[in-house]
C-alpha cells in the first residue's frame, strides 16, 4: 500500500510534465496539421535557460527561468514556424518529417554548446521538502500544469485572440472569410505551444538532470496523449496525460519498466477500438 | 473530333519504349550489383553495400506502404528487429550447440527461455522471420486500420511501437541480450560466418532478394490492387464508397511492408553481424523513412536509391566530418522535404522533361 501511494506522485507529476508538452503539440496540430517532432527540442531549450540563469540567479534559477524560458522557446517555436513550417500546412506528414530535421540540427546545436555530458540545475532549497508522500518538487511541476491550463482555459474562452484561435481551429475557411487574420493566429498558437514546452523543461530540471537529448524521452508519450486525448482539445489532452501518466508509473511499479512500455501501448490501441479520435472530438460536418 | 483521334497515339506511343527502358534498366543495375561489384569491391566495402542493400528491402516496404499506399509508418525497425531476433537467436542457438548462448550465461539464466526453444530448428526459425512480422502488423493493422485510425495518428502509433520495442529488448536482459543486442555469431548454415566466401555469397543473397521483392513489389503496384491502393491513398473515403474496404487494402500493403522489413533484418544479421536495440528503436526507423524520402517516395526505385545513397553518406560523412553529420542529415531533410518533396527521382524527371523541352524545341 505504501508503494502504491509512492508511486502516485510520481504518475501525477509524469502526467503534469506531459500536459505541458501535450498542449503545444495539440494546439499546433489541431490547429494548422503541424506534428513538430522538434517541440522536444524546445523543452531541452527550457531547460538549458534554467541551467544557463542558476548563473546569475543561483538557486531560484528556476523561478527567474519560468517566464525567460517561455519566452525563449516560444520565439523558437515562431522562427519555426515562419521560416520553414508556413509552407507546409496541408501536409501533416511532411512536417513531421521536416521538422525532425530541425530537431537533429537543434540537438546537435545542443551538445556543441553545452557539451554531451548531462548537466545539473539546482533546485532551491524551499522544493527539498515533502509533504506526505508528495515531495515539493514535484508539487511545484503540478502546480505549474494547473496554472497553464487554467490560463490556456482563460485565454481561449476569455480573451479575443482566443476566441479567434477557437474558432481558426474549428473551421479555418470560415474563420478567414469573418475577416480573422488566420496567419497571425497561427503564430500566436505556436509561440503559445512551444512556450508550454520551454515551461514543461523548466519543470524537468526538477526531477532529472538535462541534457541535449532530454526532449526525446518525453515526445513520444506527449504525442500518444494528442492521440488519445483529440485533437486541439483541452479536457482531452488533461485527462489523457493524468491517465497516461499514472498508468505508466503503475504499470512500472507492478510490472517492471521495460513491461510498461507495451502495456501503455496496448492500452492505447485497445482505448482506439472505442473512442478512435480520441477522447472528445471535434464537431464538424467535413467528412474526413 | 479528329484532333482528338490525332492526339491519341501521340499519348500512347511514348509508352511502349519507356516500359522496355524501364526492364533494360534493370537489367543494368542487376548486372552492376551482381557481377561487377564483387570484382570491384574489396570484401570490407562489398560488405557495407550489402549492409545498406538490406536497409534498400526496408526502404521498398516503406515505398509501398508510404509512396503508394500514404501510411507513414515510423515503426518498420520494430519489424526488421523481430525478423533479425529470429535469425540472431537462430545462430546463437546453433553456435552454442546443446548449451546456453553466451550472454544468457553471463546473466545468470540457467535454462533455456521456453520463447528460444523453437528457434533450434532452423526451418522454423526462418519461417518466424516472415511469420512474426506478418501476425504483428497483420493485428496492429486491423486493429488500426478497421476504426479509421489513420494518417498523423497511424504515424503516432508506430513510432510509439517502436520506442515500446527497444525499452522492452533492453531491460529483457536474459532473454534478449539487452543493450548489446545478440553478437559473436561464427557459424551460418555451415559455413563460417566472418569468410570471405560466405560473405561474397551473403552479398549476393541480399543483392537477390531485393530484386525479386523490387519486381513483386513493382507487379503489386501495376495490379489491379496496386491501383485500388493508389485510390486509397489519394481519397479513402470515395473508394469506400465504391464498395471496396480500405482498411484490408491498407491491412494487407502494411503486413507485406512489414514483411519485407523483417526479411531485411534475418539477412542484415549474418551480413553485419549483430542486431541490437539501437539498430531498429524510433531514430533508425525515421532515417529510412527519410532516405526513401531523399531518393523519392512515389516511386519504388526511389526508395531502394534513397536507401543505398543516404547508407553510404551516412559512413562517408561519419568517417570524414562526424561532427558535422548531424547538422547536414538535418539540413539535407529540410532541404529535400522544402525544395524536392519527390526526392532525387523527381529531380532527375525534372531535369529530363526540360532537357526534352530543350531538344525539342
Amino acid at each position: 500500500m505504501e508503494g502504491f501511494l509512492n508511486q502516485l506522485p510520481i504518475g501525477l507529476s509524469i502526467g503534469a510534465v506531459l500536459l505541458l508538452i501535450a498542449l503545444g503539440l495539440t494546439f499546433t496540430f489541431g490547429q494548422m496539421g503541424v506534428i513538430n517532432m522538434a517541440h522536444g527540442e524546445f523543452i531541452m531549450a527550457g531547460a538549458y535557460t534554467a541551467f544557463l540563469l542558476q548563473d546569475w540567479a543561483g538557486r531560484s534559477a528556476v523561478l527567474v527561468a519560468l517566464p525567460v524560458a517561455f519566452v525563449v522557446a516560444g520565439l523558437m517555436g515562431l522562427l519555426l514556424e515562419r521560416s520553414v513550417v508556413r509552407f507546409f500546412y496541408g501536409r501533416p506528414l511532411d512536417t513531421l518529417l521536416l521538422t525532425w530535421g530541425v530537431s537533429l540540427v537543434l540537438q546537435q546545436l545542443a551538445r556543441d554548446l553545452f557539451g554531451a555530458p548531462n548537466v545539473q540545475v539546482l533546485s532551491p532549497e524551499w522544493l527539498q521538502g515533502a509533504v506526505g508522500p508528495l515531495p515539493y518538487n514535484r508539487l511545484f511541476i503540478m502546480v505549474l500544469a494547473v496554472g497553464s491550463v487554467v490560463a490556456i482555459w482563460a485565454y481561449m474562452n476569455r480573451s479575443a485572440q482566443g476566441r479567434r484561435m477557437q474558432a481558426v481551429m474549428q473551421n479555418r475557411q470560415l474563420a478567414a472569410t469573418s475577416g480573422i487574420n488566420t496567419g497571425r493566429v497561427d503564430q500566436r498558437t505556436f509561440f503559445i505551444g512551444s512556450g508550454l514546452a520551454g515551461i514543461a523543461g523548466v519543470g524537468l530540471t526538477l526531477i532529472g538532470p538535462v541534457g541535449p537529448t532530454l526532449g526525446t524521452y518525453y515526445i513520444v508519450d506527449a504525442f500518444l496523449v494528442v492521440v488519445a486525448g483529440g485533437l486541439g482539445q483541452l479536457r482531452g489532452a488533461v485527462i489523457a496525460a493524468v491517465a497516461l501518466g499514472l498508468l505508466n508509473s503503475y504499470a512500472e511499479f507492478w510490472t517492471n519498466a521495460s513491461l510498461a512500455k507495451v502495456i501503455v501501448f496496448a492500452v492505447i490501441i485497445a482505448f482506439l477500438q472505442f473512442r478512435p479520435q480520441g477522447l472528445f472530438v471535434l464537431r464538424s460536418r467535413a467528412l474526413t | 473530333m479528329t484532333a482528338v483521334l490525332e492526339k491519341k497515339p501521340v499519348q500512347v506511343a511514348p509508352k511502349e519504349p519507356r516500359r522496355w527502358k524501364g526492364a533494360a534498366l534493370f537489367a543494368a543495375v542487376a548486372v552492376v550489383a551482381l557481377v561487377v561489384m564483387p570484382l570491384v569491391l574489396e570484401p570490407f566495402r562489398l560488405g557495407l553495400l550489402a549492409k545498406y542493400l538490406c536497409y534498400a528491402i526496408v526502404a521498398l516496404g516503406i515505398g509501398l506502404a508510404w509512396g503508394q499506399g500514404g501510411m507513414l509508418t515510423l515503426g518498420q525497425g520494430v519489424f526488421f528487429g523481430l525478423g533479425g531476433y529470429a535469425m540472431g537467436m537462430y545462430l546463437k542457438l546453433n553456435d552454442a550447440g546443446g548449451d546456453l548462448p553466451d550472454f544468457m550465461v553471463w546473466s545468470g539464466v540457467e535454462q533455456l527461455p521456453a520463447l528460444w526453444a523453437p528457434f533450434r530448428n532452423p526451418v522454423l526459425a526462418l519461417a518466424m522471420v516472415v511469420l512474426v512480422p506478418l501476425v504483428v502488423a497483420a493485428l496492429l493493422g486491423t486493429l488500426v486500420f478497421r476504426q479509421r485510425v489513420r494518417g498523423a495518428y497511424f504515424a503516432i502509433l508506430t513510432q510509439a511501437l517502436a520506442a515500446a520495442m527497444v525499452i522492452l529488448l533492453v531491460g529483457q536482459q536474459g532473454l534478449t541480450g539487452g543493450t548489446n543486442g545478440l553478437t559473436n555469431f561464427f557459424d551460418f548454415f555451415g559455413n563460417d560466418i566472418s569468410a570471405e566466401s560466405t560473405q561474397r555469397g551473403l552479398y549476393l543473397t541480399v543483392a537477390i532478394v531485393l530484386g525479386v521483392l523490387y519486381l513483386a513489389a513493382w507487379q503489386l503496384v501495376r495490379s489491379r490492387f496496386g491501383r485500388l491502393l493508389l485510390a486509397v491513398r489519394d481519397g479513402e473515403d470515395r473508394v469506400r464508397f465504391l464498395g471496396y474496404n480500405p482498411a484490408t487494402v491498407k491491412t494487407i500493403t502494411f503486413t507485406i511492408s512489414a514483411v519485407m522489413a523483417g526479411i531485411a533484418g534475418a539477412l542484415f544479421v549474418p551480413v553485419v553481424g549483430i542486431i541490437s536495440p539501437a539498430l531498429l528503436g524510433v531514430v533508425p526507423s525515421l532515417e529510412l523513412v527519410v532516405a526513401v524520402a531523399v531518393g523519392g517516395r512515389f516511386a519504388l526505385a526511389g526508395a531502394v536509391l534513397g536507401a543505398v545513397v543516404m547508407g553510404y553518406a551516412k559512413t562517408y560523412f561519419s568517417e570524414e566530418l562526424p561532427d558535422a553529420w548531424l547538422y547536414l542529415q538535418g539540413a539535407l531533410f529540410i532541404l529535400v522535404m522544402t525544395l524536392a518533396p519527390k526526392g532525387i527521382v523527381g529531380v532527375a524527371g525534372a531535369l529530363r522533361d526540360r532537357f526534352r523541352k530543350e531538344a525539342a524545341a
